[in-house]
C-alpha cells in the first residue's frame, strides 16, 4: 500500500521551476531515498510533503486520502537539513513543546522524551540550553523531536551531517528500527553510499522534473554497462577478441566491457580456451554515485546546448 | 491546550521566567522617578552656576543711580564715565560678562538698545535683563503720567483660577496641571510601549527565521498562529508589566506614610519653600481625583491593545523579511517607526490643544490613534470621535494582520537576498 502518492506536483516561483510535474508513490514501511543536485527542487517537494507550501497544481494522497497539511501534521515528522531549535530554551522544554504542536498531551511527551533520551545517552541534558550543545549533540536532539510523536512518515533532510561515525550508527540502526515498526521514511541526501546502504526505493531529481524512479537493484540493472571483472593468475600479453574490450587492468584483475550480444559464459569460454587460470568472474554494477553524475551531467551539458542556440 | 495556546505561553512564560524580566520591570520606574527626582532637587536647590556681571551704562538716568535687584543668575553693576566705545574694549578685563549702554532718550520713544557680550548669552539672561529694562522704563512712564509706582503695585491682581469639573455624579475641583500631565503620560507610556514590545517581536521573529526553527514549526502549526502566538504572547509580557508596575504605584502609596511618617512631612515642608507646596500637594491630589481614571484606565488599555497589535503585526512582517543583518532591519523597520513619531509629535500638540483639527486627525487616523487619543483623555472627547477612533482602530487591526500575516508566511521561510518593497506587496495580495 501507498502511504503517499504525488500525483502531477506543481511549483513555480517568480524565476524558476522549483517542481515542474513530479509524480511518485511512497510505499508504507519502505526507506525512500529522495536524491538530486543542489537545488532541484527538493526542499520544495519535501515543503510540499509536509504541508508547509501548498502545490500550484496536482495532488497529494495521503493514506489514500487527500492531504490536508494541519489535520495530518500530527502523522509526519521533518527534520530540515538547516537544524532549528530555540537557542535560549531548555532542552527538556524544547522537545516537550514541539511534542506538545504536534498534539501528544504534556504527560504522554514526557514520557516519551524520557525514554528517547535514555535511548539516545541525553538523560543528563534535560536543564542544558540548546546553545550549550555541540553540533553533533544538537542533531541528535533534532532527530529526536523529530519522531517524538510516533509519525507513521518522517522525512529527513540530510540526517548524517556533522554527525560523528558512532552517533551515525546510531541514528542510521534508529531509522532501520522506526521502519520495521512501519513508519516510513523519506531520505533525502547526496550522499550516495548512505542511499545504497539504507534506502529500498529511489527517486532522482534535477531541475524541477523526476529524471529516475525504481528499487536500487533496478536502477543498477538499468545502468548497468556490461562490465565484468575477472580475476585471473597471471596476466596475458594480449587480449585480440571482438567479443570484449579491457576497460582496465589491474594486478591480477582486469575489467571487460562485454559486446553487445556477448554472453558472460562466451567470455570465460575464451578464456578457457586461452588456457588463461580463471580465479573470479563477477558482474560489476555501476554504483549509485556514478549513475547520479552521469545523468545529472548530462543534463547540465543539454542545457548548456540548448541556451547557444 | 490548542497549539495557537501552547506558542503564547511558551512566548510568555520564556520572556517572564528570565531574570531581565524581573530587573527591568523594577529598575524602570526606579530610574524614572530617580530621574525626576533628580530633576526637581536640582530645581529645588537653586541655580549654583556663577551670577553674569552685566554692566550698565545709563547716560538716561533710567535708574536714577538705584541699581536693580540681583537677581537669581544676573547682578547689575552700574559704570560711570565711559562710552560705549570706550568700554568695550575694557569690560571683559574688569570682570564683567556683558554690558548695556543706555544712551540719553525721550520716555515715550525708546530706542534699540543692544547688550554686548564676550560669547553668546543664554536666553534666560536675556529675558532677565529684558524684564528689568522694561521695567525701569514702565515706572518712569508711570511717574511721567503721574502714577506712583507703589500705588500702582498695590492694585495690581494675581488671582489664581480654579477650575470645577461638573459630571453626573457631582463637582469635583479639577487642575489642569494634572490633567495635562496624566494625558502626555498616558500618551508617552504607548509611544514606548509600541516601539519596545514591538521591537520584541520583530526580534523574536527574526530569531525564529535565522534559527531555522520556523521550518519545523510551521510544519506542525499555520504560520498565522505562529505569528499570532507571538504578537499575544509579548503583548501578555507587556499587560503583566504594567499590573506589577500599578500595584508596585498603589503599594508604595500605602508603605511610604508607614515606613516613615515624617518623611512625607519633610517633603511638604522642604519644598514648601514659600509656602504654598501644601496646598500645590492639596491641589495635585484634587487634580487626580477629578479625572475620570476608571475611563482613562480602560482608554489606555483598549489604546496600548489596539496600537501594540496594529504595530506588532507590522513589525512581525518586517522581522520575517529581514535577516540577521542589524542595518537591514533598522532600514526596513524605519517606515513603520514614521507614523509612530508623527503620532508622538501630533500627541504633544494634542495636549495643549485638544480640539485643534490636527489633534482630531491625529486621534481618529488609526496608525497614529493610540498615541493622540490618550494625549487628549483627560479632555472632553466628543462621542462621534470615540467610536470612530475606536472602530477605524478595529478594522486597520484586523486589515494589518491579513496583510502582514500573508507577508509573513512567505518571508518567514526565505533565505538569502532581501525581498524589495514591490515583492512583499505581490507576497500580501496574491
Amino acid at each position: 500500500m501507498n502511504i503517499l502518492e504525488l500525483r502531477n506536483l506543481k511549483k513555480y516561483f517568480a524565476t524558476q521551476k522549483a517542481v515542474d510535474d513530479i509524480s511518485f508513490n511512497v510505499e508504507q514501511g519502505g526507506i525512500f531515498g529522495l536524491l538530486g543536485p543542489n537545488g532541484a527542487g527538493k526542499t520544495t517537494l519535501i515543503r510540499m510533503i509536509t504541508g508547509i507550501f501548498y502545490p500550484d497544481s496536482g495532488e497529494i494522497l495521503f493514506n489514500g486520502k487527500k492531504f490536508n497539511g494541519l489535520n495530518d501534521s500530527h502523522f509526519i515528522g521533518y527534520m530540515p537539513e538547516e537544524r532549528g531549535l530555540y537557542k535560549k530554551m531548555t532542552i527538556g522544554e524544547q522537545a516537550l513543546y514541539l511534542a506538545r504542536l504536534k498534539g501528544l498531551s504534556k504527560a504522554d511527551a514526557t514520557t516519551q522524551i524520557k525514554k528517547w533520551f535514555v535511548k539516545f545517552g541525553m538523560e543528563t541534558w534535560w536543564n542544558k540550553k540548546v546553545e550549550d550543545l555541540s553540533k553533533g549533540m544538537s542533531q541528535k536532539l533534532q532527530f529526536v523531536t523529530t519522531i517524538l510523536h510516533n509519525p507513521s512518515l518522517i522525512i529527513l533532510d540530510e540526517p548524517f551531517s556533522g554527525l560523528d561515525p558512532v552517533n551515525a550508527n546510531l541514528i542510521k540502526d534508529e531509522i532501520f528500527n522506526l521502519a520495521k515498526n512501519g513508519s516510513t521514511i523519506i531520505f533525502s541526501t547526496h550522499r550516495m553510499e548512505q542511499v545504497e546502504e539504507i534506502c529500498n526505493h529511489i527517486i532522482l531529481v534535477n531541475k524541477g522534473k523526476k529524471i529516475l524512479d525504481g528499487t536500487i537493484s533496478n536502477v543498477k540493472q538499468e545502468f548497468k554497462e556490461n562490465i565484468y571483472s575477472i580475476g585471473v593468475q597471471a596476466l596475458p600479453e594480449h587480449l585480440m577478441t571482438h567479443i570484449f574490450e579491457v576497460v582496465k587492468h589491474n594486478p591480477n584483475q582486469i575489467l571487460l566491457k562485454l559486446a553487445a550480444g556477448t554472453q558472460p559464459n562466451d567470455v570465460l569460454s575464451y578464456f578457457i580456451n586461452h588456457h588463461l587460470q580463471v580465479n573470479s568472474f563477477n558482474e560489476v554494477l555501476p554504483s549509485l554515485n556514478d549513475i547520479f553524475i552521469r545523468l545529472v551531467e548530462n543534463t547540465e551539458t543539454a542545457r548548456v546546448f540548448q541556451n547557444q542556440n | 491546550m490548542n497549539k495557537i495556546g501552547l506558542i503564547v505561553s511558551r512566548e510568555y512564560f520564556s520572556r517572564v521566567k528570565k531574570r531581565s524580566f524581573l530587573i527591568t520591570t523594577l529598575l524602570v520606574p526606579i530610574i524614572i522617578i530617580g530621574f525626576y527626582a533628580a530633576i526637581v532637587a536640582i530645581t529645588l536647590s537653586g541655580s549654583s552656576s556663577e551670577k553674569e556681571k552685566i554692566a550698565i551704562i545709563d547716560n538716561a538716568h533710567l535708574f536714577d543711580g538705584k541699581m536693580p535687584e540681583s537677581s537669581s543668575d544676573i547682578h547689575f553693576q552700574e559704570v560711570k564715565n565711559e562710552t560705549e566705545q570706550s568700554f568695550t574694549e575694557k569690560y571683559k578685563g574688569q570682570g564683567y560678562s556683558g554690558f548695556i549702554f543706555i544712551p540719553p532718550f525721550n520716555i515715550d520713544s525708546v530706542p534699540h538698545l543692544s547688550l554686548h557680550s564676550g560669547a553668546s548669552i543664554s536666553i534666560s539672561t536675556m529675558m532677565g535683563v529684558e524684564n528689568t529694562l522694561n521695567k525701569a522704563i514702565e515706572n518712569k512712564r508711570m511717574k511721567a503720567l503721574g502714577i506712583d509706582p507703589e500705588k500702582f503695585a498695590s492694585i495690581s491682581s494675581d488671582i489664581d483660577l480654579g477650575n470645577i469639573i461638573d459630571t453626573k455624579e457631582g463637582s469635583k475641583k479639577g487642575n489642569a496641571g494634572v490633567a495635562y500631565g496624566v494625558s502626555f503620560a498616558c500618551g508617552i507610556l504607548i509611544y514606548m510601549m509600541m516601539i519596545i514590545y514591538g521591537t520584541q517581536v520583530m526580534r523574536g521573529v527574526t530569531e525564529e527565521k535565522t534559527s531555522r526553527i520556523a521550518e519545523v514549526m510551521v510544519s506542525s502549526v499555520k504560520p498565522f498562529e505562529l505569528m499570532m502566538g507571538k504578537i499575544l504572547g509579548i503583548g501578555a509580557v507587556g499587560l503583566t508589566q504594567f499590573a506589577i508596575w500599578i500595584i508596585l504605584l498603589f503599594g508604595l502609596q500605602l508603605l511610604l506614610p508607614l515606613f516613615s511618617p515624617d518623611l512625607m512631612h519633610q517633603i511638604q515642608t522642604a519644598s514648601a519653600g514659600s509656602g504654598d507646596a501644601s496646598s500645590m500637594a492639596t491641589k495635585v491630589t484634587q487634580g487626580f481625583s477629578s479625572l475620570p481614571l476608571a475611563k482613562i484606565a480602560i482608554s489606555f488599555l483598549f489604546y496600548f491593545l489596539g496600537g501594540y497589535l496594529t504595530y506588532a503585526s507590522l513589525f512581525a512582517a518586517i522581522g520575517s523579511v529581514v535577516s540577521d543583518d542589524q542595518q537591514e532591519a533598522q532600514q526596513m523597520v524605519f517606515p513603520i517607526m514614521m507614523p509612530i513619531i508623527l503620532g508622538f509629535v501630533i500627541m504633544t500638540k494634542a495636549v495643549n490643544d485638544p480640539n485643534s483639527s490636527l489633534a482630531v486627525f491625529g486621534s481618529l487616523f488609526p496608525l497614529t490613534s493610540p498615541i493622540v487619543m490618550m494625549g487628549r483623555i483627560t479632555y472632553d472627547v466628543p462621542l462621534w470621535q470615540w467610536i470612530t477612533s475606536i472602530g477605524l482602530l478595529i478594522l486597520c487591526f484586523i486589515f494589518l494582520v491579513w496583510l502582514t500575516g500573508r507577508i509573513y508566511r512567505t518571508g518567514i521561510l526565505m533565505y538569502g537576498k532581501k525581498p524589495s518593497w514591490k515583492e512583499m506587496i505581490k507576497w500580501a495580495f496574491r
